[in-house]
Protein backbone atom coordinates (compact mmCIF):
# COMPACT_ATOMS: atom_id res chain seq x y z
CA UNK A 1 0.00 0.00 0.00
CA UNK A 2 1.29 3.22 -0.78
CA UNK A 3 -0.14 6.55 1.11
CA UNK A 4 -0.43 9.77 -1.27
CA UNK A 5 -0.06 13.15 0.32
CA UNK A 6 -1.20 15.63 -1.97
CA UNK A 7 -0.37 19.45 -0.29
CA UNK A 8 -2.78 21.01 -3.22
CA UNK A 9 -6.07 20.09 -4.79
CA UNK A 10 -3.87 19.93 -8.12
CA UNK A 11 -1.72 17.51 -6.95
CA UNK A 12 -4.73 15.56 -6.10
CA UNK A 13 -6.16 15.39 -9.35
CA UNK A 14 -2.96 14.37 -10.33
CA UNK A 15 -2.72 11.84 -8.37
CA UNK A 16 -5.88 10.65 -8.72
CA UNK A 17 -5.32 10.63 -12.78
CA UNK A 18 -2.29 8.47 -12.38
CA UNK A 19 -3.13 6.00 -10.01
CA UNK A 20 -6.91 5.66 -10.76
CA UNK A 21 -7.07 2.91 -7.97
CA UNK A 22 -6.66 5.29 -5.25
CA UNK A 23 -9.14 5.50 -2.38
CA UNK A 24 -9.40 9.02 -1.39
CA UNK A 25 -9.40 9.46 2.48
CA UNK A 26 -10.78 11.88 4.71
CA UNK A 27 -12.42 11.98 7.68
CA UNK A 28 -11.31 8.21 8.06
CA UNK A 29 -15.14 6.97 9.38
CA UNK A 30 -15.76 4.85 6.49
CA UNK A 31 -12.35 4.02 4.77
CA UNK A 32 -10.83 3.18 8.15
CA UNK A 33 -13.37 1.22 9.17
CA UNK A 34 -12.85 -0.73 5.96
CA UNK A 35 -9.21 -1.36 6.26
CA UNK A 36 -9.25 -1.94 10.13
CA UNK A 37 -11.41 -5.23 9.34
CA UNK A 38 -8.93 -6.36 6.44
CA UNK A 39 -12.34 -5.32 3.95
CA UNK A 40 -10.44 -3.38 2.10
CA UNK A 41 -6.57 -3.23 0.91
CA UNK A 42 -6.29 -0.20 -1.48
CA UNK A 43 -2.91 -0.41 -3.56
CA UNK A 44 -3.24 3.69 -2.89
CA UNK A 45 -4.82 6.12 -0.50
CA UNK A 46 -5.09 9.32 -1.27
CA UNK A 47 -5.04 11.46 1.94
CA UNK A 48 -6.91 14.99 1.19
CA UNK A 49 -6.57 16.21 4.93
CA UNK A 50 -3.77 18.71 3.84
CA UNK A 51 -6.21 20.04 1.15
CA UNK A 52 -7.84 23.32 2.53
CA UNK A 53 -9.94 24.45 0.34
CA UNK A 54 -11.79 21.27 0.91
CA UNK A 55 -12.66 22.53 4.50
CA UNK A 56 -13.95 25.92 3.09
CA UNK A 57 -17.38 26.58 1.90
CA UNK A 58 -18.63 29.75 -0.05
CA UNK A 59 -22.43 31.12 0.65
CA UNK A 60 -23.44 32.61 -2.84
CA UNK A 61 -26.70 34.39 -4.35
CA UNK A 62 -28.47 30.76 -5.00
CA UNK A 63 -26.39 27.91 -3.45
CA UNK A 64 -23.79 27.19 -0.46
CA UNK A 65 -20.86 25.88 -2.13
CA UNK A 66 -19.73 22.94 0.48
CA UNK A 67 -16.35 22.10 0.24
CA UNK A 68 -15.97 18.02 0.54
CA UNK A 69 -14.70 17.55 3.53
CA UNK A 70 -16.56 20.42 5.65
CA UNK A 71 -17.08 18.35 8.92
CA UNK A 72 -20.92 17.98 9.97
CA UNK A 73 -20.05 19.79 13.15
CA UNK A 74 -18.69 22.99 10.74
CA UNK A 75 -22.00 22.54 9.29
CA UNK A 76 -24.13 22.45 12.21
CA UNK A 77 -22.27 25.32 14.08
CA UNK A 78 -22.07 27.37 10.81
CA UNK A 79 -24.95 26.53 8.16
CA UNK A 80 -28.19 26.35 9.82
CA UNK A 81 -29.68 28.80 8.08
CA UNK A 82 -29.06 28.38 4.86
CA UNK A 83 -29.04 24.78 5.10
CA UNK A 84 -31.58 24.05 7.66
CA UNK A 85 -31.99 20.43 6.64
CA UNK A 86 -29.09 19.60 6.44
CA UNK A 87 -28.03 21.11 9.57
CA UNK A 88 -30.24 19.05 10.92
CA UNK A 89 -29.00 15.98 9.78
CA UNK A 90 -25.90 16.18 10.60
CA UNK A 91 -26.87 16.21 14.03
CA UNK A 92 -27.63 12.80 13.54
CA UNK A 93 -24.81 11.76 12.48
CA UNK A 94 -22.72 9.34 14.94
CA UNK A 95 -21.42 11.16 17.73
CA UNK A 96 -19.37 14.02 18.29
CA UNK A 97 -16.02 12.48 17.11
CA UNK A 98 -17.37 11.57 13.80
CA UNK A 99 -18.88 14.63 13.13
CA UNK A 100 -15.65 16.42 13.71
CA UNK A 101 -14.42 13.83 11.14
CA UNK A 102 -17.13 12.81 8.48
CA UNK A 103 -18.19 15.17 5.90
CA UNK A 104 -20.81 15.25 3.05
CA UNK A 105 -17.88 14.86 0.54
CA UNK A 106 -17.63 11.60 2.25
CA UNK A 107 -21.00 10.39 2.54
CA UNK A 108 -21.48 11.04 -1.53
CA UNK A 109 -18.48 9.46 -2.40
CA UNK A 110 -19.52 6.23 -0.11
CA UNK A 111 -23.37 6.21 -1.44
CA UNK A 112 -24.56 4.35 1.05
CA UNK A 113 -28.03 4.61 0.63
CA UNK A 114 -28.38 4.70 4.78
CA UNK A 115 -25.85 8.01 4.23
CA UNK A 116 -27.36 10.53 6.59
CA UNK A 117 -27.04 13.41 4.70
CA UNK A 118 -28.48 12.49 1.23
CA UNK A 119 -32.30 12.92 1.94
CA UNK A 120 -31.62 16.72 2.45
CA UNK A 121 -29.35 17.21 -0.03
CA UNK A 122 -32.40 15.38 -2.30
CA UNK A 123 -34.69 17.78 -0.64
CA UNK A 124 -32.75 21.01 -1.10
CA UNK A 125 -31.63 20.58 -4.56
CA UNK A 126 -27.81 19.79 -5.08
CA UNK A 127 -25.23 19.45 -7.96
CA UNK A 128 -22.13 17.83 -6.43
CA UNK A 129 -18.98 19.22 -8.14
CA UNK A 130 -16.82 16.32 -9.55
CA UNK A 131 -13.25 17.49 -10.57
CA UNK A 132 -10.37 15.62 -12.41
CA UNK A 133 -7.05 16.70 -14.61
CA UNK A 134 -9.68 16.68 -17.49
CA UNK A 135 -12.26 19.41 -16.08
CA UNK A 136 -15.01 19.74 -14.09
CA UNK A 137 -18.80 18.75 -14.45
CA UNK A 138 -21.94 19.31 -12.08
CA UNK A 139 -23.92 15.66 -11.25
CA UNK A 140 -27.30 16.48 -10.00
CA UNK A 141 -27.42 14.79 -6.99
CA UNK A 142 -30.43 12.42 -7.56
CA UNK A 143 -28.34 11.35 -10.63
CA UNK A 144 -25.30 10.99 -8.77
CA UNK A 145 -26.94 7.66 -7.08
CA UNK A 146 -26.49 4.64 -9.71
CA UNK A 147 -26.48 1.95 -7.24
CA UNK A 148 -26.04 0.08 -3.92
CA UNK A 149 -22.78 2.05 -2.96
CA UNK A 150 -22.48 2.97 -6.62
CA UNK A 151 -21.66 6.61 -7.85
CA UNK A 152 -21.37 8.73 -10.96
CA UNK A 153 -18.01 9.45 -10.42
CA UNK A 154 -15.06 8.04 -12.79
CA UNK A 155 -12.00 6.94 -11.83
CA UNK A 156 -10.33 9.61 -12.26
CA UNK A 157 -12.60 11.92 -10.39
CA UNK A 158 -12.57 13.63 -7.22
CA UNK A 159 -14.75 15.51 -5.25
CA UNK A 160 -14.16 18.83 -5.15
CA UNK A 161 -17.74 20.01 -3.51
CA UNK A 162 -21.31 20.01 -3.02
CA UNK A 163 -23.49 23.53 -4.07
CA UNK A 164 -26.52 23.35 -2.33
CA UNK A 165 -29.76 25.59 -2.92
CA UNK A 166 -30.28 27.59 -0.15
CA UNK A 167 -33.45 27.48 1.59
CA UNK A 168 -36.14 29.69 0.70
CA UNK A 169 -38.53 28.08 2.91
CA UNK A 170 -38.84 25.82 5.88
CA UNK A 171 -36.74 22.32 5.75
CA UNK A 172 -37.38 19.15 7.77
CA UNK A 173 -35.55 15.73 8.20
CA UNK A 174 -36.46 12.30 10.38
CA UNK A 175 -34.61 9.38 10.94
CA UNK A 176 -35.75 6.12 12.44
CA UNK A 177 -32.83 4.37 14.63
CA UNK A 178 -32.36 2.19 18.05
CA UNK A 179 -30.95 5.16 19.83
CA UNK A 180 -30.51 9.12 19.23
CA UNK A 181 -26.74 8.42 18.62
CA UNK A 182 -24.36 6.14 17.11
CA UNK A 183 -27.00 4.95 14.63
CA UNK A 184 -27.11 3.93 11.07
CA UNK A 185 -30.26 4.87 9.33
CA UNK A 186 -33.14 2.22 9.54
CA UNK A 187 -34.99 4.82 7.24
CA UNK A 188 -34.80 8.53 6.80
CA UNK A 189 -36.91 11.16 5.33
CA UNK A 190 -35.83 15.03 3.77
CA UNK A 191 -38.23 17.75 3.39
CA UNK A 192 -38.23 21.08 1.94
CA UNK A 193 -40.59 23.52 0.94
CA UNK A 194 -40.10 26.11 -1.65
CA UNK A 195 -42.33 29.07 -1.81
CA UNK A 196 -40.88 30.50 -4.12
CA UNK A 197 -41.05 28.04 -6.70
CA UNK A 198 -44.14 26.47 -5.08
CA UNK A 199 -42.49 23.37 -4.88
CA UNK A 200 -42.19 20.58 -2.79
CA UNK A 201 -38.92 18.65 -2.36
CA UNK A 202 -38.18 15.08 -0.59
CA UNK A 203 -35.47 12.50 -0.35
CA UNK A 204 -35.93 9.20 1.08
CA UNK A 205 -32.56 7.41 3.02
CA UNK A 206 -32.02 3.53 3.16
CA UNK A 207 -35.28 2.53 1.81
CA UNK A 208 -34.31 1.78 -1.99
CA UNK A 209 -30.77 0.77 -3.35
CA UNK A 210 -29.96 3.93 -3.54
CA UNK A 211 -31.18 7.83 -2.21
CA UNK A 212 -33.93 8.79 -4.21
CA UNK A 213 -36.76 11.47 -4.82
CA UNK A 214 -40.61 10.51 -3.65
CA UNK A 215 -41.72 12.00 -7.16
CA UNK A 216 -45.15 11.07 -7.28
CA UNK A 217 -45.90 12.26 -3.67
CA UNK A 218 -44.10 15.64 -4.67
CA UNK A 219 -45.81 16.33 -7.87
CA UNK A 220 -49.32 15.19 -5.67
CA UNK A 221 -48.52 17.84 -3.38
CA UNK A 222 -47.34 20.32 -5.56
CA UNK A 223 -50.61 19.81 -7.63
CA UNK A 224 -52.81 19.89 -4.27
CA UNK A 225 -51.64 22.74 -2.74
CA UNK A 226 -51.86 24.70 -6.34
CA UNK A 227 -55.32 23.74 -6.41
CA UNK A 228 -56.45 24.71 -2.85
CA UNK A 229 -54.89 27.88 -2.89
CA UNK A 230 -52.75 26.80 0.26
CA UNK A 231 -49.30 28.69 -0.65
CA UNK A 232 -51.26 31.83 -0.38
CA UNK A 233 -54.29 31.14 2.23
CA UNK A 234 -51.37 29.29 4.57
CA UNK A 235 -54.17 27.02 6.02
CA UNK A 236 -53.98 23.84 7.49
CA UNK A 237 -53.40 21.18 5.46
CA UNK A 238 -56.32 18.93 5.36
CA UNK A 239 -55.49 15.36 7.05
CA UNK A 240 -56.43 13.62 3.88
CA UNK A 241 -54.19 15.18 1.62
CA UNK A 242 -51.31 14.57 4.55
CA UNK A 243 -52.18 11.02 4.68
CA UNK A 244 -52.20 10.32 0.52
CA UNK A 245 -48.90 12.47 0.62
CA UNK A 246 -47.62 9.39 2.93
CA UNK A 247 -48.82 6.98 1.05
CA UNK A 248 -47.63 7.89 -2.01
CA UNK A 249 -43.78 8.51 -0.31
CA UNK A 250 -44.30 5.08 1.00
CA UNK A 251 -45.00 3.76 -2.30
CA UNK A 252 -41.64 5.19 -3.41
CA UNK A 253 -39.64 3.27 -1.16
CA UNK A 254 -38.01 -0.13 -2.64
CA UNK A 255 -36.70 -1.83 0.40
CA UNK A 256 -34.66 -4.66 2.02
CA UNK A 257 -35.10 -6.84 4.75
CA UNK A 258 -32.04 -6.69 6.68
CA UNK A 259 -30.43 -6.65 10.50
CA UNK A 260 -31.67 -3.43 10.89
CA UNK A 261 -35.64 -3.05 10.27
CA UNK A 262 -37.97 -5.34 7.30
CA UNK A 263 -38.76 -4.01 4.29
CA UNK A 264 -42.59 -3.36 5.62
CA UNK A 265 -41.54 -1.47 8.82
CA UNK A 266 -39.33 0.62 6.43
CA UNK A 267 -42.05 1.13 4.00
CA UNK A 268 -44.36 2.11 6.99
CA UNK A 269 -42.24 4.03 8.45
CA UNK A 270 -41.06 6.33 6.02
CA UNK A 271 -44.67 7.30 5.36
CA UNK A 272 -45.15 8.19 8.88
CA UNK A 273 -42.09 10.57 8.54
CA UNK A 274 -43.29 12.40 4.96
CA UNK A 275 -46.60 12.83 6.63
CA UNK A 276 -44.94 14.38 10.54
CA UNK A 277 -42.29 16.22 8.32
CA UNK A 278 -44.91 17.53 5.78
CA UNK A 279 -47.01 18.91 9.20
CA UNK A 280 -43.68 20.59 11.01
CA UNK A 281 -42.45 22.25 8.13
CA UNK A 282 -45.97 23.45 6.93
CA UNK A 283 -46.57 24.92 10.64
CA UNK A 284 -43.69 26.67 10.24
CA UNK A 285 -44.40 28.12 6.79
CA UNK A 286 -48.27 28.95 7.87
CA UNK A 287 -46.35 30.89 10.91
CA UNK A 288 -44.11 33.10 9.10
CA UNK A 289 -47.21 33.83 6.45
CA UNK A 290 -48.98 34.70 9.58
CA UNK A 291 -46.20 36.94 10.52
CA UNK A 292 -45.50 38.80 6.94
CA UNK A 293 -49.23 39.22 6.18
CA UNK A 294 -49.39 40.46 9.76
CA UNK A 295 -46.63 43.23 9.92
CA UNK B 1 6.77 4.39 6.37
CA UNK B 2 7.97 7.17 9.35
CA UNK B 3 5.53 9.11 10.81
CA UNK B 4 6.67 12.25 13.03
CA UNK B 5 4.00 13.68 15.36
CA UNK B 6 3.74 15.58 18.49
CA UNK B 7 1.83 13.55 21.84
CA UNK B 8 1.28 15.52 24.81
CA UNK B 9 3.64 18.39 24.19
CA UNK B 10 6.61 16.22 22.60
CA UNK B 11 7.79 15.70 19.13
CA UNK B 12 7.96 11.79 18.32
CA UNK B 13 8.86 9.64 15.92
CA UNK B 14 7.70 6.28 14.63
CA UNK B 15 9.17 4.08 12.14
CA UNK B 16 8.13 1.14 10.08
CA UNK B 17 4.23 2.18 10.14
CA UNK B 18 2.27 0.61 8.09
CA UNK B 19 0.04 2.50 5.66
CA UNK B 20 -3.24 1.64 6.14
CA UNK B 21 -2.03 1.46 10.34
CA UNK B 22 -4.17 4.02 12.44
CA UNK B 23 -3.19 6.73 14.63
CA UNK B 24 -4.68 4.40 17.57
CA UNK B 25 -2.03 1.60 16.59
CA UNK B 26 0.97 3.94 16.71
CA UNK B 27 0.07 5.46 20.10
CA UNK B 28 -0.49 1.83 21.40
CA UNK B 29 2.00 -0.36 19.91
CA UNK B 30 5.10 2.10 19.04
CA UNK B 31 4.95 4.85 20.91
CA UNK B 32 4.46 3.20 24.07
CA UNK B 33 1.40 5.04 25.23
CA UNK B 34 -1.87 2.62 26.42
CA UNK B 35 -3.86 4.84 27.80
CA UNK B 36 -6.22 5.44 24.16
CA UNK B 37 -8.24 1.45 24.28
CA UNK B 38 -8.84 -0.48 21.44
CA UNK B 39 -11.67 -2.01 21.22
CA UNK B 40 -14.69 -1.95 17.82
CA UNK B 41 -12.28 -0.45 15.42
CA UNK B 42 -14.91 1.21 13.74
CA UNK B 43 -16.08 4.30 15.92
CA UNK B 44 -18.60 2.65 17.56
CA UNK B 45 -17.26 2.97 21.62
CA UNK B 46 -15.38 5.87 21.47
CA UNK B 47 -12.80 4.25 23.99
CA UNK B 48 -9.76 5.38 21.62
CA UNK B 49 -10.87 9.24 21.57
CA UNK B 50 -7.69 11.70 21.31
CA UNK B 51 -7.37 14.92 20.38
CA UNK B 52 -6.12 15.65 17.03
CA UNK B 53 -4.70 19.40 16.37
CA UNK B 54 -7.73 19.96 19.58
CA UNK B 55 -10.39 18.11 18.03
CA UNK B 56 -11.80 15.19 19.66
CA UNK B 57 -12.05 12.14 17.09
CA UNK B 58 -11.59 8.90 17.33
CA UNK B 59 -8.01 7.75 17.03
CA UNK B 60 -8.94 4.40 15.42
CA UNK B 61 -10.31 5.92 12.12
CA UNK B 62 -7.11 8.31 11.70
CA UNK B 63 -4.86 6.75 9.30
CA UNK B 64 -1.27 6.99 10.76
CA UNK B 65 -0.19 9.25 8.19
CA UNK B 66 -2.72 12.12 8.44
CA UNK B 67 -1.54 12.83 11.46
CA UNK B 68 2.09 14.06 10.56
CA UNK B 69 3.08 17.11 11.93
CA UNK B 70 -0.37 17.05 14.06
CA UNK B 71 -0.67 17.20 17.74
CA UNK B 72 -2.59 14.54 19.45
CA UNK B 73 -3.25 14.44 23.28
CA UNK B 74 -4.17 11.48 24.81
CA UNK B 75 -5.39 10.08 28.29
CA UNK B 76 -1.50 10.61 29.49
CA UNK B 77 -1.37 14.40 28.55
CA UNK B 78 -4.98 15.23 30.18
CA UNK B 79 -3.18 16.36 33.69
CA UNK B 80 -0.47 18.38 32.27
CA UNK B 81 -2.69 19.92 29.22
CA UNK B 82 -5.41 21.02 32.12
CA UNK B 83 -2.74 22.57 34.25
CA UNK B 84 -1.45 24.48 30.63
CA UNK B 85 -4.49 25.58 30.76
CA UNK B 86 -5.18 27.03 34.31
CA UNK B 87 -1.97 29.07 33.29
CA UNK B 88 0.53 26.66 35.89
CA UNK B 89 4.17 25.45 35.12
CA UNK B 90 2.81 22.04 33.37
CA UNK B 91 6.42 20.37 33.87
CA UNK B 92 8.36 20.42 30.52
CA UNK B 93 8.03 17.43 27.82
CA UNK B 94 12.19 17.00 28.36
CA UNK B 95 12.69 16.46 32.08
CA UNK B 96 10.01 13.91 31.95
CA UNK B 97 8.87 10.29 31.52
CA UNK B 98 6.22 9.50 28.14
CA UNK B 99 3.60 8.79 30.40
CA UNK B 100 3.99 11.74 32.70
CA UNK B 101 5.37 11.97 35.87
CA UNK B 102 4.09 9.28 38.68
CA UNK B 103 3.56 11.96 41.15
CA UNK B 104 1.88 15.18 38.37
CA UNK B 105 -1.34 14.13 40.20
CA UNK B 106 -4.59 13.71 37.70
CA UNK B 107 -6.53 16.57 35.80
CA UNK B 108 -9.71 18.01 37.60
CA UNK B 109 -11.65 15.65 35.30
CA UNK B 110 -9.65 12.48 36.42
CA UNK B 111 -9.68 13.32 40.08
CA UNK B 112 -13.60 13.92 39.27
CA UNK B 113 -14.50 10.26 38.22
CA UNK B 114 -11.98 8.72 41.03
CA UNK B 115 -14.14 10.69 43.67
CA UNK B 116 -17.51 10.13 42.24
CA UNK B 117 -16.83 6.62 41.83
CA UNK B 118 -17.37 6.95 38.33
CA UNK B 119 -14.72 3.74 36.77
CA UNK B 120 -15.92 0.47 36.81
CA UNK B 121 -13.49 -2.17 34.32
CA UNK B 122 -12.36 1.27 33.65
CA UNK B 123 -11.90 0.09 30.22
CA UNK B 124 -14.38 2.98 28.97
CA UNK B 125 -12.39 5.57 31.23
CA UNK B 126 -9.95 6.81 29.05
CA UNK B 127 -11.82 7.98 25.89
CA UNK B 128 -14.88 9.24 28.83
CA UNK B 129 -12.36 11.22 30.04
CA UNK B 130 -11.04 12.96 26.80
CA UNK B 131 -14.57 13.53 26.26
CA UNK B 132 -15.76 15.31 29.42
CA UNK B 133 -12.60 17.44 29.28
CA UNK B 134 -13.13 18.40 25.86
CA UNK B 135 -16.86 19.47 27.06
CA UNK B 136 -15.74 21.03 29.90
CA UNK B 137 -12.97 23.30 28.24
CA UNK B 138 -15.89 24.46 25.79
CA UNK B 139 -18.99 24.60 27.90
CA UNK B 140 -17.90 25.19 31.69
CA UNK B 141 -21.60 24.73 33.39
CA UNK B 142 -23.16 21.78 30.99
CA UNK B 143 -26.94 20.72 31.51
CA UNK B 144 -27.19 17.43 31.63
CA UNK B 145 -28.56 17.46 27.98
CA UNK B 146 -25.27 18.88 26.92
CA UNK B 147 -23.57 15.86 28.63
CA UNK B 148 -25.68 13.10 27.59
CA UNK B 149 -25.27 15.06 23.72
CA UNK B 150 -21.33 15.43 24.14
CA UNK B 151 -20.46 11.41 26.38
CA UNK B 152 -23.18 10.16 23.48
CA UNK B 153 -19.94 8.77 21.37
CA UNK B 154 -18.68 6.62 24.29
CA UNK B 155 -19.75 3.13 25.57
CA UNK B 156 -19.52 1.75 29.04
CA UNK B 157 -20.08 -1.69 29.01
CA UNK B 158 -20.20 -1.82 32.86
CA UNK B 159 -23.14 0.33 32.30
CA UNK B 160 -21.76 2.92 34.72
CA UNK B 161 -23.68 6.03 33.33
CA UNK B 162 -25.04 6.94 36.33
CA UNK B 163 -22.16 7.79 38.15
CA UNK B 164 -20.18 9.28 34.81
CA UNK B 165 -22.42 11.71 34.48
CA UNK B 166 -22.30 12.84 38.02
CA UNK B 167 -18.59 13.20 38.13
CA UNK B 168 -18.45 15.50 34.80
CA UNK B 169 -21.35 17.39 37.15
CA UNK B 170 -18.88 17.03 40.41
CA UNK B 171 -15.76 18.08 37.56
CA UNK B 172 -18.14 21.35 36.29
CA UNK B 173 -19.07 22.61 39.89
CA UNK B 174 -15.75 22.29 41.36
CA UNK B 175 -14.44 23.98 38.24
CA UNK B 176 -17.01 26.48 38.83
CA UNK B 177 -16.34 27.23 42.98
CA UNK B 178 -13.03 28.40 41.90
CA UNK B 179 -13.42 30.74 39.63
Amino acid sequence: MDFLRPGTWEEALAAKAEHPSAVPLAGGTDVMVEINFDHRRPEYLLDLNRIGDLYEWETGERDVRLGASVPYTRIMEHLRGPLPGLALAAHTVGSPQIRNRGSVGGNLGAASPAGDSHPALLAAGAEVEAESVRGTRLIPVERFYTGVKRNALEPDELIRAVRIRKADGPQQFAKVGTRNAMVIAVCAFGLALHPEARAVRTGIGSAAPTPLRARAAEEFLDAALAEGGFWDSGRDLPPSLARQFAELAAGACNPIDDVRGSARYRRHAVGVMARRTLGWAWDTYRGSERTTRCA
Amino acid sequence: MRVNVTVNGRLREADDVWEGESLLYVLRERLGLPGSKNACEQGECGSCTVRLDGELVCACLVAAGQAEGREVVTVEGLAELAARRAGGSAPAGEERGEEGPPGAGLSPVQRAFVDAGAVQCGFCTPGLLVAADDLLARVPDPSDADIREALSGNLCRCTGYEKILDAVRLAAARAGETV
